[in-house]
């Protein structure tokens, strides 16, 4: 029984802190769909916050990994993040070309300076 | 498609990374279906943080939602349309789905937009699904470097994305004071860290957008 429960927990939690709070705002969206536009000023802020929660993760991803990013060097990581947005803004904004820039400069760096 | 998969990538091997399950991947990104909250989620669900704490980062990542469904909402209902007809097409709002529908949809006609909708949406869903799987077992077999560059793709794909869909000033500002206040209240401790880093880099953005829009 209690094996059981330590193994459907994480799918608990994942329904209370992941489903939930994130699919509340799709449920306000469909029904206070009427009346409000993308320009009014409550979804500009909105956007501003959640952009900014996103770039916090970013951050932190980067700057603060778990596990095999860990192992690279920090300054490595930053340099590689540095050179994707780089060709990504010279590569007429392409994600797929910043993304793939940023992944070769780390891999470059770490072969060639991790021991 | 290719960042989609990309980004699933990087979060199957974050799952491995944290030492939860592939299977508890693939449920979450059918039920969640958006990948910030899912890293938050993936990230901060291992590491004890209080529950409340998690939900709150998860929600504020997920405010995002809600002008998107408001957005796409109008471009779905015809006269004929049924609220459990948008059920499903508001589940599956997310930004991959809803740059193609409101891109693609207005040439379609009506009736047959909630069917197009769907069927993208199960589309782009069953590929992140699937490259999750992928990016969960690369972590697991490959080497260490690989495996570290594996998990770079969940923060590069998400700063480029970012990024392109950032046009107006406003926006910029969000990503740049979050990249700024976010590791600096982790480097001071601070609780709800991610919480105070979208109330506060957004709040000032928008008040520097407020301030700028005043001034012209």
């Amino acid at each position: 029984m209690s094996s059981v429960l330590t193994e459907l927990w994480p799918y608990f939690l994942m329904v209370l802190v992941g489903y939930l709070p994130n699919e509340v705002w799709r449920a306000f969206g469909l029904i206070l769909a009427r009346g409000l536009n993308e320009d009014s000023e409550i979804v500009v802020w909105s956007r501003a916050v959640a952009t900014a929660i996103l770039a916090g993760v970013i951050a932190k991803l980067v700057l603060f990994p778990t596990g095999a990013l860990a192992a690279i060097p920090l300054l490595l990581r930053v340099i590689a993040s540095v050179i994707g947005f780089v060709v990504f803004l010279a590569v007429r904004r392409s994600v797929s070309a910043g993304v793939l820039a940023a992944e070769a400069a780390l891999l470059i760096g770490a072969f060639l300076f991790v021991p | 498609m290719l960042v989609l998969a990309g980004t699933y990538i990087g979060i199957g091997a974050l799952t491995h990374d944290f030492g939860l399950t592939s299977w508890w991947l693939a449920i979450s990104t059918i039920l969640v279906w958006a990948a910030p909250a899912q890293v938050i989620l993936i990230t901060t669900v291992t590491t004890g943080a209080a529950l409340f704490e998690i939900a709150l980062a998860v929600t504020l990542s997920a405010i995002r939602l809600f002008p998107m469904v408001v957005a796409l909402m109008p471009v779905l209902r015809g006269p004929t349309t049924r609220l459990r007809d948008l059920l499903l097409p508001t589940h599956f709002t997310a930004v991959s789905m809803w740059v193609e529908s409101l891109r693609l949809l207005p040439n379609i006609e009506q009736q047959w937009r909630i069917p197009y909708c769907n069927g993208l949406s199960a589309g782009y869903m069953a590929t992140a699904t699937a490259f999750g799987f992928v990016g969960f077992y690369l972590a697991a077999g490959l080497p260490p470097l690989l495996a570290g560059a594996l998990l770079f793709l969940t923060p590069m794909s998400f700063l480029m994305s970012t990024a392109r869909n950032a046009r107006m000033m406003v926006d910029k500002l969000g990503l740049v004071l979050g990249l700024l206040i976010g590791p600096l209240l982790t480097m001071l401790d601070v609780d709800l860290d991610l919480m105070w880093t979208g109330l506060v880099g957004g709040t000032l953005a928008y008040l520097v957008h407020r301030i700028r829009e005043a001034a012209t």
